[in-house]
């Protein structure tokens, strides 16, 4: 046997302290195979041991919640009988070591979490972060990543109707991966992971086990140096196909009422699941990993059970009902295994070739699972921009051509049209608009869902950037239509261990806490990753949102283009002209500073429900959110979408230009309409600013008094950069 | 119209031709499983798009030999008209049952999107309710759509009709023909016009909320033949 010396423990990511714990629980020294899985069930991605604390803090319930944080995916009611099924999920780490299959399993765990509750998967989302465009490996990222998920997503014929991307040098060596899966189910039929009743089999479903991903959740918990190349051997390899099998196969069987219990086997494999399932059902566990259908041979009980191949899930039976679901999954053509069963032990036994290879005492394990409430930095105030020391804009339309071609607003095209947005038949709103909609249930209710953070504003002020990512998701929802119902979050950070970044979790989180109570939308899922630093340089704070909404009928969704001409253009919310942390403070005057843009959610909710309120009563033909480059860009966007110019008028009094054009004050959309005075006079009613600003009709952007600019000429440049960029042209990159 | 739409592990857009079948004929289509080895009788066979096996080895090459696919071929030999999209239109080509094959795109990406179709022989059971030359607009979601054929393969399409439908340009940003097939071909009989195979969706093109409903005319059209 294996003598468990100090390194081997290092290298299993345990501190001497955890390690003495472990020592504790079991009254005697672990075996490797013990060891192993202590080192996952306590590693960051599986105990989520820094952020826990804070974790707590957040508003989960709602009446609206069927299942909050704790399951493997968050629940919500659509009414009719119907319900969401979301979550959402990092694939970081992998991601960047191996980027298309890191993607394309990134895309596969978040699905099996979904269709895990019995919900059909019915669209998928993500949100990316990539270093500098010119950074050398910048482009083999992107497109590794981008085909990734394509290639895991289009197989499994689910549509990717969402997502966002963002550039950034912080996110040189620790790129961002987080997919997002919607999936619909009967709101009386949520299968869930606790597993129950002595003597029930438990059935491993779906691929063999190989040697893939061993340790990737100990991985995921590390900060990356030189030898990060050198993990590839931990990433895992996916196959879409097998999954797509592996849904059907499930959601056949979930029709029938043999299952008790049943989780897959993502981080951290056959470990993880089934500690999980015996841990919330208050049971033991006894495996035979000789039963286990395995890849290759001679694999060991710590391969086996730390395995993170895919494709793969954990059941637990009602007894009798094995025959009924082996049938199921022959006709699948899947593997089907009875491995073990359920105990009154309270234990998890692992047996193989006739001899007991680990014992461990499953409550104790989970209940004594590291928590820190590690130190933390309260993040320095930042120093408001003197905006009255900026130079004067003289030269709007030539900014905003400069603005559509920056990275973080030129077009994202390249990227979505690789993405099969449209399998199902039922999608509504494609990518490129406010938030991704498709059609449920033949109709006619339908599921809106977008992903958000704005990581700038999250470095300036992590309180008021976590609570901006959550209002963010809710103006996408509203502008659809959209009744927003639940938030999933994607908390990614560097090394909680860095009172510093500490600092910004806590920050984030709070505002994230602060704005979901605010605006009704409690916080039903979500994922963590930490430790995104590479040789002690952190990314962004990067909490990402996966906002979820109910669209009441689909014919009423607003896109963002303009319809149609001489329709007027009414700004919904106050206009300040905040440019501290705007994207035109940092692409035209090359200055990331000031204090991220004040929030007020009380007028964030306001605004949000007035104008839901003309979508739902149809009295506006197009509606998009004010966010980032601000008003002018928001405008090109819809004009652009649309295949239409607008003239623009700057209201008089408007001093500070660049401000109105392309601050980034918040809790702002545009709406468009035939007359723009009943919506203003309605605006009034209801308090909420609201000023006309143009219309609509042409093939030109006037801005009166400044010059136009014609759309082909827009769209050239707006559609133009990225396919430059990923063709090699990297002066364009680097305009 | 009686129907059947024959799934294999791994097709994905079952779901979208039923609808749009359905729509047409106002009749559920049968769904024939891959394993099956009989098909019930009906007027027409279709063979949707997905992943049939994973595209594992080359797109449809598995599929084309699965236990259904002796009695599709016995049928369409037979003259039972078959459809085949996207990854079913590869799955005949496969089978032999239409000429030709079907590359990896061009640029070596997936691409989803809408392009515009030219309507190059209206005279057949499938394209009877358009006119020569109409366009219309349908999306494409594939990977490996490049139609190619070797010359004198090509000259015999072309002299025998057998072209149904070419990408030309249209509204939609992007070029033309979004995958590099030759001759711009996105569709193609076989001799005798029983059996269509083309890389768009017209099934994801019936229905408002898919942002046009061009493919009706097609599904119309059959309904109207084969009725």
């Amino acid at each position: 046997m294996t003598e468990i010396t100090p390194e081997i423990v290092a290298e299993h990511g345990l501190t001497p302290q955890e390690y003495d714990k472990v020592l504790e629980i079991l009254g005697r020294q672990p075996n490797l195979v013990e060891l192993g899985i202590f080192s996952v069930m306590w590693s960051e991605h599986c105990s989520y041991k820094s952020s826990k604390r804070w974790l707590k803090t957040l508003p989960t319930e709602g009446p609206q919640v069927i299942q909050g944080p704790g399951e493997n995916a968050g629940v919500v009611d659509l009414g009719d009988g119907l319900a969401a099924v979301f979550k959402i999920e990092s694939h970081n780490h992998p991601s960047f070591i191996e980027p298309y299959q890191g993607a394309a399993t990134g895309v596969g765990g978040i699905l099996r979490d979904v269709f895990t509750m019995g919900a059909r998967p019915v669209m998928n989302l993500n949100a990316l972060r990539f270093g500098a465009p010119d950074h050398p490996k910048t482009r083999h990222l992107v497109s590794g990543v981008v085909a990734g998920i394509g290639g895991y997503g289009n197989c499994v014929g689910v549509p990717t109707v969402a997502g966002e991307v963002n550039f950034h040098p912080a996110y040189n060596g620790n790129i961002l991966v987080n997919a997002m899966t919607v999936g619909l189910a009967p709101a009386d039929r949520i299968f869930y992971a606790k597993a129950v009743g002595a003597g029930n089999p438990v059935v491993y479903v779906g691929s063999k086990t190989g040697r893939d991903g061993i340790h990737g959740a100990t991985m995921a918990s590390a900060e990356f140096g030189a030898d990060s190349e050198e993990k590839r051997p931990t990433v895992q390899v996916g196959d879409p196909f097998t999954e797509k099998l592996l849904i059907e196969a499930c959601l056949e069987l979930m029709a029938t009422d043999a299952i008790v219990g049943i989780q897959d086997m993502g981080a951290a494999g056959l470990t993880s699941s089934s500690f999980e399932m015996a841990s919330k059902g208050g049971m033991g566990v006894e495996l035979d990993l000789d039963l286990v259908p395995l890849r290759e041979a001679g694999m060991t009980p710590y391969e086996i059970m730390l395995s993170e191949s895919q494709e793969r899930m954990l059941m637990v039976l009602k007894p009798g009902r094995e025959d009924e679901a082996r049938a199921i999954f022959e006709k699948w053509d899947l593997d089907f295994a009875v491995i073990g069963q359920l105990t009154e032990s309270g234990r998890m036994v692992l047996r193989w070739h006739g001899e007991t290879v680990a014992e461990l005492p499953i409550d104790p394990l989970a209940q004594a699972a590291p928590e820190y409430d590690r130190p933390w930095d309260e993040p320095e105030p930042a120093v408001e921009l003197d905006e009255r020391a900026l130079p004067a804009e003289g030269d709007p339309l030539g900014a905003l051509e400069r603005l559509l071609v920056s990275p973080d607003l030129a077009s994202r095209r390249w990227i979505w049209e690789q993405y099969d947005h449209l399998v199902g038949g039922d999608t509504v709103e494609r990518p490129g608009g406010d938030a991704g909609v498709v059609r449920v249930a033949e109709g006619p209710k339908g599921i809106a869902a977008t992903v958000d953070c704005t990581p700038r504003y999250c470095l300036a002020d992590p309180r008021s950037g976590g609570a901006q990512a959550v209002a963010e998701a809710w103006r996408n929802l509203n502008a659809v239509g959209a009744l927003p119902l639940a938030i999933t979050n994607n908390l990614n950070f560097g090394n909680p261990e860095k009172p510093k970044i500490m600092g910004q979790i806590v920050g984030c989180v709070q505002g994230m806490g602060e704005a979901a109570a605010a605006l009704g939308t409690p916080v039903v899922s979500g994922n963590v990753s930490l430790y995104n630093e590479t040789d002690g340089q952190a990314i962004l704070p990067t909490p990402v949102v996966g906002g979820v909404g109910l669209v009441p009928d689909v014919a009423l969704v607003t896109g963002i283009g303009f319809p149609g001409d001489g329709l007027e253009i009414v700004v919904i919310g106050a206009t300040q002209g905040h440019l501290g942390r705007s994207i035109y403070l940092r692409e035209i005057l090359g200055r990331e500073e000031g204090a991220a843009p004040p929030l007020d959610l009380a007028a964030e909710r306001r605004h949000g429900d007035f104008v839901r309120g003309l979508i739902h009563g149809g009295k506006i033909a197009a509606c998009h959110d004010v966010s980032d480059g601000g008003l002018l860009v928001a405008l090109a966007e819809m004009a652009l979408a649309g295949n239409r110019g607008c003239s623009l008028a700057v209201p008089a009094g408007e001093s500070a230009l660049a401000g109105w054009l392309f601050g980034e004050d918040q809790a702002r959309y545009i709406v468009v309409a035939e007359a723009a005075l009943p919506i203003l006079e309605a605006a009034e009613m209801a308090g909420v600013p609201a000023q006309a600003v143009g219309a609509t009709g042409g093939s030109e952007l006037q801005l009166e008094g400044y010059g136009h600019t014609s759309l082909a000429r827009l769209r050239s440049l707006h559609e133009g950069w990225l396919p430059g960029l990923m063709g090699g042209d990297l002066v364009g990159a680097a305009e | 119209m009686k129907s059947a739409v024959v799934v294999f592990p791994g097709t994905n857009r079952e779901r979208d031709m039923v609808r749009a079948l359905e729509r047409a004929s106002g009749r559920h289509p049968a769904l024939v499983f891959h394993k099956d080895t009989e098909i019930p009788p009906v007027d027409l066979i279709v063979l949707p798009g997905g992943f049939a096996h994973g595209d594992y080895l080359r797109a449809g090459a598995m599929a084309a030999r699965s236990p259904v696919m002796r009695e599709v071929i016995a049928r369409a030999e037979a003259g039972v008209p078959v459809l085949g999209v996207c990854n079913g239109f590869q799955v005949l080509t496969e089978t032999g049952l239409l000429p030709g094959a079907l590359l990896r795109n061009a640029h070596l990406r997936f691409v989803c999107r809408t392009v515009t179709l030219r309507v190059e022989n209206p005279q057949t059971l499938f394209t009877g309710r358009f006119a020569a030359g109409e366009t219309f607009d349908t999306p494409v979601a594939h990977m490996d759509g490049n139609y190619f054929i070797d010359d004198e393969g090509h000259r015999r399409l072309a002299d025998n009709g057998q072209i149904a439908f070419r990408y030309v340009a249209g509204g939609a940003p992007g070029e033309a023909n979004p995958n590099g097939a030759l001759d711009d071909i996105a569709g193609v009989f076989n001799e005798s016009k029983t059996v269509l195979g083309l890389m768009p969706h017209p099934e994801d093109a019936t229905d408002p909320l898919h942002g046009g409903t061009d493919g009706r005319k097609l599904f119309d059209g059959i309904v109207e033949a084969l009725a």
